[in-house]
């Protein structure tokens, strides 16, 4: 037991876990009784104190930090990697290395929090079935809809994205792994840590954070204690979000095999790229807002309190300085698996790859410019409106480009309308939906009057259900036989993709009518007038969840038992296609050489890049000892 | 083929334009602004309509006549790298088409947010939790109502406050909204042209009871507004019932109604109680929590609502301003209103 303890795992998480509360007890009731504040124990301080530690305690005990702490220490560091790869399932308990390992941890946490999120999805609209309380009070249901959100954002789009791309990028790129793997282990175990944080609020004294993901001051300022779970848990996700984006930037420009120049490189690649860089320059605001909210909650620092001259509007600007970027984050990875999936199963070089690359960066570019359109009617200065909703709508173009291009790329090819494929296309015309609703968003007097209705919420389920979720799918499926060796049931995939397009549909399109027609969002009852398609709405909606159960299932056993698939099953170029199924655990006997284009679909003879035979170089091989430079 | 395909999007386009335009979008049109925005919206749609028609149609044109056939399962498509002169088309035809409505919106917010004309009759709309209140300056002095009365073919400039958290002030029929923000003064101006009692909603989340933060506005002809400011009628032109003179008849409509004229919410607008057939849901059934209370203590829960909390709800939701919204006849009719209603007295 001693011995377990020392050693990093589980056992030495759950103790320095215990340790780290029995120290944040002792901080709290030391500094109350240093200072003469009654009461010296305060639940609250303890639990708010907490918040912020245990979880790097947790960090700790868990083995994220064994490496640097030795190495800071001056100790001998062993490279022997024997926290690379996974030989059982248990090693997917641990901290790993591995990207490949990284990768299925953070698709699998994120599905389980997509799940979480998405029973709380039903409750709610189990609860908007009739007008009147059905099942939850008022509290349960604003912390139903805020943790629902949270959850599917922090938990879900972005991270899912990441580990898609922590698996298949290093692959992509001829790469051995990403560059900095102790960095990747740590980026993903601060996730479950702030998705079990913001579950855990549901017990906090007063309910869980319920001012919705947006978390507005004061309404956040002045909540229960349960808001605190959310204001720290966004700090890990937010954290994990950075520190996973430096990696991949770091990854894509130092570490492509030779041969790969920029424009070379998949568009999966280019898009992760785009995307890392909102992350590391925008991920601090959202980080900066909350870190204002809870001083203002903790300390009465008063930033968002106007009778001590704090400002309201602040905490908008700076929020959504991040949070508008946010939807790029959570929109460009899936423009990049849909580029690839597209050009695979239809047999063609993607469309004016060149402008596909640019658009993406246009996109980060103009991304940062349009944030005040979230705040048409917020009361800030009349004249930012027009030039907001002049860039705002400039981001159609670019977009635009994308979509007009991947309608190219299906033209004249040989279309293989197979289960990736289907969610691919489907996605292109659910976000062509949520483009045009985006578009009518960013006229200033349209706005005026649909913001904070049902129609935002529709569309924005069109832009990161219809788009980014589709393209989640698309992406799961598409590298499910490069992740597992196994091939997954075609027939159910196909069931579920039918299921979901028409039922998110049915679930999702009446939401534009009634929010025109004047119903608000975030409201546990409405008029009456609204009732029969909110009856529909939640009929479709329960549907439309059931059937993410016949992915869950097909996803378990065909990971248990599938058809062998074989290492290249959709005889693509890429060079993650190149190796066996699932990858070696250093991915390449030798770095492999890149020679032509990713695409080069219908070219006689071309080839994307020539994997080397060579003896096994010194990565991987070697287990020497150095003054570690990780 | 392509022209052929180019006919379907056309026909396509002009029948989705058509079905789109025939639903019941909007609520009925109650200010001077509401038929602009209602007609930028038909022209969104005209815009919006083709463009996802020729995008389904393209990729459903595509999947139809390019899908794998048996046989083909080797085969590739063409290497197609790209066309310079369809990326700038498609490039410069969003462009154009953005640039047209960006102006055409453009216009149409200076217009709507232009600054009222001097002497433009003012309210001041105050928001807290979880209600609206309205201060009019009126030749009969200062009036505070809870629920909006305005006067038809008027303009008039709301001033926007908030005393606690942000809420926003939105009549769906006026289609113009704007948050209330604490610290600050929001507002803006319109002119309602129909007469009828429209809907005001708080549309930005302000916590538990902000679903049910919905008052009414009642436009009025002027000489009714005129009535019904000096408080010498209800909005239907009927003499509200003087202090004292039906005290069950005073309690119930107290109960029901509240006391327009000070501000004073409806004690059924969240309350259940089967004798006043009310079932709000915000506050606890009174029926079932006050069966064993006496009057004086029902008394001393109105006036003081903070002293005790049922389990289950939350402390600050119900307003404790009952002891100077309502006059002390109207109180001891609410009192012993409430009273014998409960305990099957009435």
């Amino acid at each position: 037991m001693a011995a377990k303890i020392r050693q990093p795992g589980w056992y030495r998480a759950v103790a320095f876990v215990i340790l780290g509360i029995a120290v944040c007890l002792g901080l709290s009731t030391g500094l109350r009784a240093a200072f003469n504040v009654d009461p010296v124990y305060d639940g609250e301080a303890v639990l708010q104190i907490s918040l912020l530690m245990v979880p790097i305690f947790f960090l700790g005990g868990i083995g994220c930090f064994d490496y640097w702490l030795r190495w800071a220490s001056g100790r001998k560091v062993v490279d022997d990697h024997a926290d690379h790869g996974a030989k059982s399932w248990r090693d997917y308990f641990k901290v790993n290395t591995d990207h490949k390992v990284i990768g299925i941890q953070y698709i699998v946490v994120s599905f389980f929090f997509m799940f979480i999120g998405g029973l709380m999805a039903m409750l709610v609209r189990a609860e908007l079935a009739a007008p009147g309380r059905q099942f939850i009070d008022a509290n349960t249901y604003n912390g139903a809809f805020s943790v629902h959100a949270t959850l599917l954002i922090f938990l879900f789009v972005i991270p899912v994205f990441a580990g898609i791309a922590n698996y298949v990028l290093p692959l992509m790129i001829g790469a051995p792994d990403m560059a900095f793997p102790r960095l990747n282990a740590l980026s993903f175990w601060m996730l479950p840590l702030a998705g079990t944080m913001m579950l855990l609020s549901f017990l906090a004294p007063g309910g869980s954070f319920a001012a919705g993901w947006t978390a507005y001051a004061p309404l956040s300022v002045d909540a229960p204690i349960g808001q605190s779970f959310f204001t720290i848990a966004v700090q890990f996700a937010g954290a994990s979000s950075i520190a996973t984006a430096l990696n991949f930037l770091v990854t894509i420009i130092t570490m492509r095999a030779p041969g790969m120049t920029f424009f070379r490189m998949p568009l999966l690649v280019w898009a992760n790229f785009s995307t890392s860089l909102l992350v590391v320059i925008a991920t601090p605001f959202i980080a900066a807002s909350q870190f204002m909210v809870l001083l203002d909650r903790a300390l009465g620092f008063n930033f968002f309190s106007p009778a001590a001259g704090g400002d309201v509007l602040m905490y908008q600007h700076v929020f959504w300085f991040y949070s508008h970027p946010a939807v790029y984050i959570m929109m460009l990875p899936g423009f990049g698996i849909v580029s690839e999936v597209l050009a695979t199963r239809a047999r063609k070089p993607v469309f004016g790859y060149r402008m596909m690359a640019f658009s993406l960066l246009a996109i980060v570019l103009l991304g940062f410019t349009v944030w005040a359109h979230h705040m048409f009617v917020s009361g800030m200065s009349n004249w930012i409106r027009i030039p907001m909703m002049i860039t705002t709508a400039i981001i159609a173009i670019p977009t635009g480009i994308k979509i007009f291009s991947w309608i190219a790329t299906l033209w004249r090819g040989v279309l293989k309308i197979d289960t990736p494929m289907l969610w691919a296309v489907g996605f292109i015309s659910m976000f062509t939906l949520g483009g045009i609703s985006g578009v009518m968003l960013a006229m200033v007097p349209l706005d005026i009057h649909v913001s904070d209705t049902y129609f935002i919420v529709a569309h924005i389920h069109y832009v990161l259900f219809g788009g980014s979720l589709f393209t989640i799918f698309a992406g799961i499926y598409f590298w499910f036989p490069k992740m597992t060796g196994r091939m997954f049931n075609e027939r159910l995939g196909k069931i579920h993709f039918w299921l979901t397009f028409i039922f998110f549909n049915v679930t999702f399109a009446p939401m534009h009518l009634i929010g025109v027609q004047g119903m608000p969002r975030r409201v546990s009852d409405y008029a009456d007038q609204f009732a029969t398609w909110n009856m529909i709405i939640s009929i479709s909606s329960f549907i439309l969840g059931l059937s993410s159960l016949i992915f869950l299932y097909n996803m378990i056993v065909s990971w248990r038992s599938g058809p062998k698939a074989g290492d290249n099953p959709w005889n693509s170029l890429t060079i993650e296609w190149q190796v066996s199924s699932p990858p070696p655990i250093f991915n390449f006997d030798a770095i492999p050489s890149v020679v032509g284009g990713p695409y080069e679909y219908g070219v006689p003879g071309a080839v994307h890049a020539v994997l080397n035979k060579a003896e096994p170089v010194a990565v991987g091989a070697g287990s020497g000892s150095h003054e570690g430079t990780d | 083929m392509v022209l052929a395909l180019l006919a379907i999007i056309v026909v396509a386009s002009l029948i989705g334009i058509a079905i789109v335009l025939l639903l019941p979008w909007f609520p009925e049109q109650g200010s001077n602004v509401a038929p602009q925005i209602d007609t930028f919206w038909d022209v969104l749609i005209v815009v919006s309509v083709p463009v996802f028609v020729a995008v389904s149609s393209m990729i459903l044109f595509s999947i139809w006549r390019w899908r794998q056939m048996p046989g083909e399962e080797g085969l590739d498509g063409p290497p197609i790298h790209g066309s310079t002169k369809l990326e700038v088309i498609w490039t410069a035809i969003p462009t154009i088409i953005i640039a047209a409505l960006t102006a055409y919106a453009a216009i149409l917010l200076v217009d709507i947010q232009s600054a009222p004309a001097k002497g433009t009759r003012v309210v001041q709309v105050n928001g807290i939790q979880f209600a609206w209140s309205f201060t009019t300056k009126t030749d009969a002095g200062v009036v505070k109502t809870d629920r909006l009365y305005l006067p038809v073919n008027e303009p008039v400039k709301f001033d926007v406050r908030s005393k606690d958290v942000i809420h926003d002030f939105w009549v769906p029929a006026f289609r113009l909204k704007v948050d209330a923000v604490p610290g600050i003064t929001t507002s803006y101006s319109l002119t309602p042209t129909k007469l009828g009692t429209f809907d005001v909603v708080c549309a930005e989340l302000c916590g538990l009871g902000h679903a049910y933060m919905r008052q009414t506005v009642t436009v009025l002809p002027r000489d009714r507004y005129d009535a019904v400011m000096a408080g010498i009628a209800d909005e239907a032109g009927v003499k509200p019932l003087p202090a004292g003179a039906d005290s069950a008849a005073l309690g119930k409509q107290v109960f029901v109604a509240g006391n327009p004229q000070t501000g004073a919410t409806a004690c059924g607008a969240c309350h259940t109680m089967k004798a006043a057939g009310t079932n709000g849901v915000t506050g606890p059934n009174l029926d079932e929590m006050l069966a064993k209370d006496n009057a004086a203590s029902i008394k001393e829960m109105i006036v003081k609502p903070n002293l005790e909390i049922v389990k289950g709800y939350s402390k600050g939701v119900m307003p404790a301003n009952y002891a100077s919204t309502l006059s002390k006849a109207q109180l001891d009719a609410l009192v012993k209103y409430i009273d014998q209603s409960v305990h099957g007295k009435g």
